[in-house]
């Protein structure tokens, strides 16, 4: 890191400016480099443990059961329509969860934002109290309180709101549910620390300006909370396309995710590539799509502070 | 998945370990099967005593079927001596070529069926898919007593279940769109692909695990299902109101091997002769609901009369069941499989 400190200040001294832009120039490139230096033990390693194996697992899609060259693993996706049907509903699913999780979490992250910091740190235990339950365990317990002769029902039926059971769970819904009570924290926490640090000054002087409590909110919080709720939004979304387990029990067979296909290709295909095709696949639509919502939000953003 | 695998590799460092260590891994044979009590009846019927008469060790490990063997023998680390499967596993293992060749003159097959005599496996038990429902939703024995039963919604309503076994599930379709179990086989699969669409919207769980399927049966999730014979009987044991019968019941094998690359094949063969001969096929059904493979069994005397009818591969009960061909699965596994995940799918 010396290296990076090459005496500045004496050169500033110096009359010729066209110099100092130079010397400037470098330290800056000079400093990349210390950075780059000191960072490239991690990145050998971040290289060989997931770039190197994950490159050759793209690389084992490429070829066929007997060895061969060839786009068979990537063919099937058209040739199969199950293959369509499950990476749509593994988009509807992330999409449906992530928009649940942005209705109910939004208004759960403001609120615990507004409130004294004692009763928000007792709500926040409660938030993140599922995350020391294992998901099976909570899956499971879904799987109790939604089924036909479960607590949910039961109660509905025995206070005549209902008189046949609901389908809850086994189905679509039961998917969205149970992912949801799962991925809610994931959208809260940084949601949560964004609005902790907007400072309440701004709100005030819009209110000195005389805006009422909604152009405040819509005027200047919830632009200034965008990119906490992005963070939280793309934290969901892509921890939802990966999800296995919960879907597994309570879609009932029917809701077939994509990680849940992979392990099925896997073992029903005697070649790696037929699974790593899928991987390749989600791994390429997710970037695609991040990129995409990176473009959006980020137009977003600079409208709504741009625009007022 | 993680977790198996992971044990996997912990073991597979402590057996290198244990190589290097000593020269006694003579003596010592390595047995991989599917675990719970299927496999400690195994125990007590087949490990236990043979360790015992052979004068050698054996150790257990668990398996998820074929994929694990796969992955031994592809990647050159086999610590398994004999692993065990479902019989339509093995015959796509045969195909790529993953096992060792048995010695049908250390091992006695007189007795086991002949589809399930094979080159490099060998049957080892039997479990059965049966029709079970709830006897408190259809009373006075008046519930679907066969598959035909089962498709008939008007006559049966009731929520139903069927396994996400492309296999199992698409013989059970085949069975209630009336293909004769004497002319099971070659299968016209897509005859029954389109007998399971028929009932495909009554369908409100594919249960994709035993566990599964006993719990959707147990709390009443749905009123009729199929089931394996095992969790079935553990259900009746357990006192909850179900009934379920052997007739029309799906028949499958499991199948035991030598992988390819096993370092003590010799041993493990003289051990698997032992497994599949009558005398410890016989102890088999009385330890649990699996059925010997080896009809021999039932000529020992170790069974008494009155359990036959609770046996599913009992000789009387097998006349109504229809055994699910290794080879002809093994050979359409890809196709079937396709064609059903078409199917199911909402």
């Amino acid at each position: 890191m010396t290296a990076v400190v090459t005496d500045p200040g004496k050169r500033v001294d110096d009359d010729s400016g066209e110099l100092n832009v130079a010397v400037l120039k470098r330290n800056a490139r000079n400093e990349v480099w210390g950075l780059l230096g000191l960072c490239s033990p991690s990145l050998f390693l971040v290289g060989l443990i997931i770039i190197l194996p994950v490159g050759w697992l793209f690389w084992l899609s490429l070829y066929d059961e007997n060895g061969m060259l060839s786009f068979v693993n990537y063919e099937r996706f058209v040739e199969q329509s199950s293959y369509v049907k499950t990476f749509v509903t593994t988009f509807e699913v992330s999409f449906g969860v992530t928009a649940i999780c942005i209705l109910l979490g939004y208004p759960l992250a403001y609120m615990l934002s507004q409130i004294p910091r004692r009763a928000a740190s007792i709500c926040m235990i409660l938030v993140i109290l599922p995350f020391w339950t294992s998901v099976l365990v909570r899956t499971y317990a879904w799987l109790v309180i939604l089924q036909r002769k479960g607590l949910v029902n039961d109660w509905l039926i025995d206070l005549g709101i209902i008189n046949q059971p609901l389908a809850l769970v086994n189905n679509f819904t039961g998917v969205l549910i149970g992912m949801t009570h799962i991925m809610l924290p994931f959208l809260v926490l940084p949601l949560y620390a964004s609005m902790k640090s907007i400072s309440a000054d701004y709100q005030r002087a819009g209110m000195n300006l005389g805006a009422g409590p909604v152009a405040t909110f819509w005027q200047i919080f919830f632009p200034l909370s965008l990119p906490g709720l992005a963070a939280g939004v793309v934290i969901t979304f892509v921890l939802c396309l990966g999800f296995f387990v919960t879907p597994a029990l309570m879609g009932g067979g029917k809701v077939i995710m994509w990680a849940m296909r992979m392990q099925q290709t896997t073992s029903l295909y005697a070649n790696w590539g037929a699974g790593s095709a899928l991987g390749v696949l989600l791994l390429a639509v997710t970037f695609g799509l991040l990129g995409f919502f990176n473009w959006l939000l980020r137009g977003q953003i600079k409208a709504a502070w741009g625009g007022k | 998945m993680g977790k198996v695998k992971l044990a996997g590799i912990f073991a597979l460092a402590g057996a290198t370990l244990a190589m290097a260590g000593a020269a006694h891994a003579e003596g010592t044979i390595t047995v991989a099967s599917f675990g719970g009590t299927y496999q400690e009846a195994e125990t007590k019927a087949f490990f236990d005593p043979v360790a015992k008469e052979l004068g050698i060790t054996i150790k257990q490990d668990t398996t998820n079927g074929l994929d694990d063997v796969r992955l031994q023998v592809t990647g050159n680390a086999v610590k398994w001596d004999i692993a065990e499967m479902g019989a339509d596993e093995c015959a796509r293992g045969t195909k790529e070529g993953l096992f060792e060749k048995l010695d049908y003159n250390v091992i006695k097959s007189d007795g086991i069926n002949p589809q399930l005599v094979k080159d490099d496996w060998v049957g080892i038990s039997y479990t059965s898919v049966v029709l079970i429902y709830r006897t408190d939703v259809f009373k006075d024995g008046n519930g679907p007593k066969s598959w035909q039963d089962f498709w008939d919604v008007k006559k049966f309503p009731g929520r139903r279940a069927l396994g996400a076994f492309p296999t199992e599930s698409l013989m059970v379709a085949a069975l209630a769109d009336g293909v004769p179990m004497d002319k099971f086989y070659p299968l016209d699969i897509d005859r029954a692909v389109k007998s399971l669409e028929k009932i495909k919207p009554n369908i409100d769980v594919w249960w994709s695990s035993g566990a599964q399927a006993l719990q959707l049966v147990k709390d009443g999730e749905v009123d009729m299902a199929s089931i394996w014979n095992g969790r079935a009987t553990t259900l009746k044991t357990e006192g909850a109101p179900v009934a379920f019968s052997y007739d029309n019941g799906v028949f499958t094998a499991d199948c035991m091997v030598i992988p390819k690359g096993s370092k003590n094949k010799d041993l493990a063969m003289k051990a698997l002769a032992r497994f599949v001969s009558p005398d410890l096929q016989a102890n088999l059904p009385m330890l649990g609901a699996n059925g010997p493979v080896n009809e021999k069994a039932f000529d020992t005397g170790k069974i008494p009369a009155d359990k036959l009818p609770s046996i599913n591969s009992s000789p009387e009960n097998m006349k109504h069941e229809v055994l699910l061909d290794p080879v002809f699965w093994g050979e359409h596994q890809v196709e079937a499989s396709e064609k059903f995940d078409n199917l199911i799918q909402e």
